[in-house]
């Protein structure tokens, strides 16, 4: 058992040493060591994971504590990592996903000047140990410290282009609205400490320290907790950045989406679901938030027409959905549901990286089309990420969505019947992209017909094996309906983390009727799309088409309530405030030093009598003091 | 004899002394100034010496040596006022010798 603890420090610290070396010896390094170094440290830190998943399988945790992080009075945070169910599927999720994405990067980049490369390399394999340390943390801190690094890493690679200014500000965005969330993160960490005195989960989660804990305490930490959770997992009021972190390289895209990153704010709420658990009001918070977002980014990725765009909204929402799940009290299908999300969403950002890549650039679905036939491995390994997270069975989106929907339908039936419309939205949207893409003419110019070509080895093989995992990837969480034992991944996060049972559970016949109502209605949504657009014609948006193109204009909405009259008070502070009184106060003191020293100067006379006097009379003063003010 | 007296005398002395400093301009002057304010310091210290001494003797002590401090005080005090004077005065021989006057206040090149 204890070497578990001997070895798993390697896993983050492989990443770390892969940002060290490529990052200071990007000028000196050829691209292909550049790529091995990058992609091969992950594959490493996968393959300890896969080591340490064998270690706990059978339901051991450790935490192993290393050294003392910050010793301040009674408080002790230890550098130490949580090694249980729940952060090693999450490292398998990060580190798999994660080299997938890396192998294929080698090829996607291949066009960047040798510098950048090595930078790009670097940033993400410190994005990757970030999110290890994230999910390894055996207390608060260590996480907030990968929860920054992750914010930083994203800001990095958003603005990875940074000659664009729209590309910098993207990642400015993603930036502020990151740090809008940790500091609510931050506030609620300082309240454990106040009210416990400890960060660690384990003595957090502990019975006697959360009966210190008053009703109150509970239910600001968790929302406190889950506004955190908001801004890293883009969830209504802070989910606009995701979207514009588009701008980011599409393997980019696809490792904040689906390996790390967005995922954060999931497993902080699963890690602390003890809290959660004693907080029903902010339950009912974090369900009806990830439903909302869930369904207004489901109807905005109906009317988007840049691939990326669509894919980065259906993002959202299905971290709606999770949210709901965890809202519900079904953290384990929240749980399920990340590691499904990750293998069809980087599948389906990598095949869309891999048309943009043929496109010769172009991102706008308007100016496809018909790229079935040129596009044969990235068509059909899209098709199966559709399908998937569209929710067909037996494909793996089908099993974690219908967890989902059964813990919605078990809070209650409204809750479920907006997550169902939301699915079918977002098949109905999902299959509107793929048909537009790759179905009926080629509608972009002559060049780029010419140049269309499928994308070389080290971009399909990811994606293959992607294709795979999203079709297969859901049948360890088979519901015990279908199969007897079926529901593996229940049995395996136990010690970690449950889910709390509903009081009123579906009867057998009500859960398949469900099962059969979602896919029925989901099929229907593939075929509406199928009719409406497997021959698209360009044509302008028009009514709520064109509110739902601009994106309800919530960027619009945010711009004019926050940053118009944040700009205004910055104005007023540069023309009033800092010249007036902040300068006047400097320029004052300095002035008045002047003028104090112009009047002493005028002592030094040179006469001696007037030296004398003085001394004289301080003397006397002297005295008088000694007299008349000491007792 | 009280010692009242020779309190009072030698605040007189001491103030004239220091009168004479701040008021006058002659630097000679202004020299014996200084030399009334020790003569009334040492004048002080003598006449508490003797009145320790006294003290000392109705207890009971008669060695004759309570108080002695004081008066070798004075002593110390009128070689230092004559080593002060001899320098003071050169300087100011030297000083009539630049200028052609021992008035004090023609002498303010300290200022620059």
């Amino acid at each position: 058992m204890n070497n578990v603890l001997q070895i798993v420090w390697l896993i983050p610290l492989l990443p770390l040493a892969g940002f060290l070396v490529n990052g200071l010896g990007r000028n000196y390094l050829s691209k292909t060591l550049i790529g091995i170094i990058g992609s091969g440290t992950v594959l490493g830190s996968f393959i300890l994971s896969c080591w340490v998943f064998l270690q706990v399988k059978d339901g051991n945790t450790h935490v192993a504590e290393y050294f003392t992080f910050m010793a301040v009075d009674k408080l002790v945070i230890p550098f130490a990592f949580k090694v249980d169910q729940l952060s090693s599927l999450f490292l398998l999720i990060i580190t798999g996903v994660g080299f997938l994405i890396h192998l294929y990067s080698v090829s996607y980049m291949h066009g960047e000047k040798p510098g950048h490369y090595g930078r790009y390399f670097s940033y993400l394999n410190l994005f990757v140990f970030s999110m290890l340390l994230l999910v390894m943390g055996a207390n608060f801190v260590i996480l907030f410290i990968g929860w920054e690094g992750v914010g930083l890493c994203s800001y990095l690679l958003i603005g990875y282009w940074f000659k664009k200014q729209e590309y910098n500000k993207a990642a400015n965005k993603a930036f502020v609205m990151n740090r809008i969330g940790d500091l609510a993160f931050l506030i609620a960490i300082f309240w454990i400490i106040a009210k416990i005195g400890s960060v660690s989960f384990a003595d957090v989660f502990a019975a006697e320290n959360l009966a210190k804990l008053t009703q109150t305490d509970v239910t600001v930490i968790t929302l406190l907790l889950f506004i955190g959770a908001t801004g890293k997992s883009a969830q209504i009021p802070l989910y606009t950045w995701l979207p514009d972190a588009m701008a980011g390289p599409t393997p980019v895209s696809a490792l904040i989406h689906a390996a790390t990153m967005v995922t954060a704010g999931i497993y902080m709420i699963a890690r602390s679901h003890v809290l959660y658990n004693m907080a029903p009001l902010t339950l009912n918070v974090v369900a009806y938030t990830g439903l909302a977002t869930a369904l207004l980014a489901a109807t905005i990725a109906l009317k988007q027409n840049d691939i990326k765009k669509v894919l980065a909204y259906s993002t959202v929402s299905q971290l709606g959905f999770m949210f709901l799940a965890l809202g519900t009290g079904a953290y384990v299908a929240a749980v399920f549901h990340v590691m499904t999300h990750a293998f069809f969403k980087a599948l389906l950002f990598l095949g869309s990286g891999s048309v943009i890549h043929a496109m010769g650039g172009e991102q706008d679905i308007r100016n496809m089309g018909g790229l079935r036939k040129k596009l044969g491995i990235t068509f059909w390994t899209f098709v199966i990420g559709c399908v998937a997270i569209a929710g067909i069975p037996p494909f793996s989106g089908f099993f974690s969505k219908d967890a989902i929907l059964l813990s919605a339908f078990e809070k209650s039936p409204l809750l479920y019947g907006v997550a169902l419309f939301t699915a079918l939205l977002t098949a109905f949207y999902m299959f509107r992209l793929l048909f537009i893409t790759f179905t009926g003419k080629f509608r972009g110019t002559e060049e780029q017909a010419h140049h269309l070509h499928e994308s070389p080895l080290t971009m399909t093989l990811p994606l293959v094996i992607l294709a795979l995992l999203s079709f297969a990837g859901g049948w360890i969480g088979v519901p015990e309906v279908i199969r007897e034992g079926g529901d593996k991944l229940t049995a395996f996060l136990a010690p970690a983390v449950a889910s709390v049972p509903h009081e009123h559970p579906v009867t057998h016949s009500q859960e398949y009727f469900l099962m059969a109502l979602s896919t029925g209605l989901v099929l229907a949504a593939i075929i509406a799309a199928w009719l409406m657009f497997r021959n698209y014609q360009r044509k302008e948006a028009a009514g709520l088409g064109k509110v739902l193109e601009n994106k309800w204009y919530v960027d619009e909405l945010y711009e004019a309530i926050i940053v118009q009259p944040l700009h205004k008070l910055g104005g007023i502070f540069k023309s009033i405030v800092d010249p007036k009184l902040v300068d006047g106060l400097v320029n004052g003191v300095g002035r008045a030093v002047n003028y104090g020293s112009r009047q002493l100067r005028l002592l030094q006379s040179g006469q001696v009598g007037s030296y004398v006097l003085l001394m004289v009379l301080s003397m006397v003063l002297i005295f008088a003091i000694q007299f008349f003010l000491r007792k | 004899m009280p010692i009242f007296s020779y309190i009072v005398l030698s605040i007189a002395l001491f103030s004239i002394g220091i009168v004479g400093v701040l008021t006058r301009r002659n630097a000679i002057i202004i020299f014996m100034s200084i030399e009334l304010m020790l003569n009334a310091v040492n004048l002080m210290l003598v006449a508490f010496s003797k009145m320790h001494q006294n003290a000392a003797i109705l207890a009971g002590d008669l060695s004759g040596t309570a108080g002695m401090d004081g008066q070798l005080f004075v002593f110390f005090i009128m070689v230092v006022a004559a080593a002060e004077v001899s320098v003071g005065l050169a300087i100011i021989v030297m000083m009539y010798r630049n200028i052609h006057s021992v008035d004090v206040n023609f002498l303010n090149r300290l200022k620059h």
